[in-house]
């Protein structure tokens, strides 16, 4: 049966996209979770994977045209009637061909325009079929602004032209957060000390390769607390909360230009902390380099907020919805604590806890954090 | 290596893992952090990169003698053939 393939949302802030590139034509077989296009959003240039078996029958938006969430984009042969549709929807409408910005751009250089602000449009491509390359844009800096080459983004310095459309789309998501949702927080100081001890003496003894962040350990002691204490973990639509069907926890990263992303790590409570681990690691460049998937954008049931590497002590975080929690924590720092009944220098953290009163209480929301704390107290068992 | 190389290799290190850093307007006296919020993840992935490209394996403990461009050099120059 012919099945459409449609523009995701990648979180409640998106509206629209643009298909930057296709990475299939008429007749490719293709396979579930194949990234198939780039499509640029808010969030960068992102790889767009297709959510059934079958073999690509038209590629209905072309690129460079600009399109609302839940556009059909291509049309597939799928085999069998239990073809399932694609997910999340939005409200269909009219593809809107920004006219004279068909360019054919590899995602690599759409990114450096982007960082070096050169217009694409504007460009003449001398790439394969005529497609603009890396060179190309950078060529089109050169002579136009030779002396703003743009330096390095310090501390609090951030190029808020370059990360305006991310700004605006935080705007929006937080906004609506902060209208919306009925926040809770709680926090809780944790004496880590054994944690960070066996941190360092697991690193110790492994390749550098192979080292464990203290996120890491946080990430899945969050994911494993997600299934011993319901109501964390999901999303809150139409009125209603939904558990979400598996624990994806996103993690909030950074980007050094401004802004920041929270792409998940899929089934975080079932794998191992190496495992976990690299693929963090690989979250985080990915996100940085502006090759995320959508699938990683859109499934974060629960988000984890680290400001360890800020030198801040607590994080009073918000929560990105449909979600209905965020975990956040402070640096790892050597603090007096009182340890049968004497003062003594320990490892702490302060972990904090968002939470949306429509669906829990301060009671519960205490049990979880506590549940987290304990199970990164006790890290051999992560 | 000398001490040039040495910095040329660290440099290209540095702007492999955060792309969008300007080589030119990299400060050799002054921390990644300050200059460019190096991180933890960041500083992990430079060890791994150390340890790929010149075969030296930097303890965790030693991660605050990579901070900057000079102490990157100071650090690496008695470990690197």
């Amino acid at each position: 049966m012919l099945s459409e393939f449609r523009l995701p949302a990648l979180g409640a802030d998106m509206e629209e996209g643009t298909v930057v590139q296709w990475n299939v034509a008429p007749g490719d077989a293709v396979r579930r979770g194949q990234v198939v296009a780039v499509v640029e959003t808010d969030k960068g240039a992102i790889d767009v994977e297709i959510f059934e078996d079958g073999v690509m029958r038209e590629l209905v938006v072309q690129p460079g045209t600009k399109v609302p969430v839940g556009t059909v984009l291509a049309r597939l042969e799928t085999a069998g009637e239990s073809a399932s549709p694609s997910p999340a929807p939005g409200p269909a409408g009219a593809a809107e061909t920004a006219a004279g910005s068909r360019a054919r751009i590899s995602p690599a250089a759409r990114v450096r325009a982007r960082e070096l602000g050169v217009e694409v449009a504007s460009l003449t491509g001398t790439g394969p079929g005529g497609a603009i390359t890396i060179e190309d844009v950078e060529k089109a800096k050169r002579p136009a602004q030779p002396s703003r080459e743009p330096p390095a983004a310090k501390a609090g310095e951030h190029d808020m032209a370059q990360a305006g459309g991310m700004r605006a789309a935080i705007a929006t998501a937080m906004s609506r957060s902060k209208r919306e949702i009925p926040h809770y927080y709680l926090s809780l100081t944790k004496d880590v000390t054994g944690a960070v001890d066996w941190l360092a003496a697991r690193n110790a003894s492994v390749p550098v390769t192979e080292r464990l962040l203290f996120t890491a350990l946080l990430i899945k002691a969050v994911a494993l607390t997600c299934r011993d204490v319901q109501g964390f973990s999901g999303f809150y639509r139409d009125g209603r909360y939904e558990p979400g069907p598996s624990v994806h926890v996103g993690v909030a990263v950074a980007l050094r230009g401004g802004g920041l992303v929270a792409p998940a790590i899929m089934d975080t409570a079932d794998k191992p902390l190496p495992a976990l681990m690299e693929e963090f690691r690989q979250l985080v460049m990915r996100a940085r380099g502006g090759r995320l998937r959508a699938s990683e954008l859109a499934a974060p049931s629960i988000i984890v907020t680290s400001l360890g590497d800020a030198d801040v002590d607590a994080v009073f975080p918000i929560i990105q919805p449909p979600q209905v929690a965020i975990v956040g924590s402070g640096a790892v720092s050597s603090r007096p604590w009182v340890v049968d009944g004497k003062v003594e220098p320990r490892q702490l953290i302060v972990l904090s806890l968002g939470a949306d009163h429509r669906v829990t209480d301060g009671r519960l929301g205490a049990q979880f954090l506590a549940g987290i704390a304990e199970r990164l107290a006790a890290p051999g068992k992560l | 290596m000398k001490r040039e190389d040495l910095a040329a290799r660290v440099l290209a290190l540095v702007t492999e893992i955060a792309p969008d850093v300007d080589p030119a307007s990299v400060i050799a006296g002054v921390d990644f952090r300050d200059q460019f919020d190096f991180d933890s993840m960041d500083t992990l992935n430079f060890a791994i990169a150390l340890h790929r490209d010149l075969g030296v394996e930097v303890p965790e403990a030693d991660y605050s003698r990579l901070a900057s461009l000079d102490k990157c050099v100071a650090y690496l120059a008695d470990r690197v053939r």
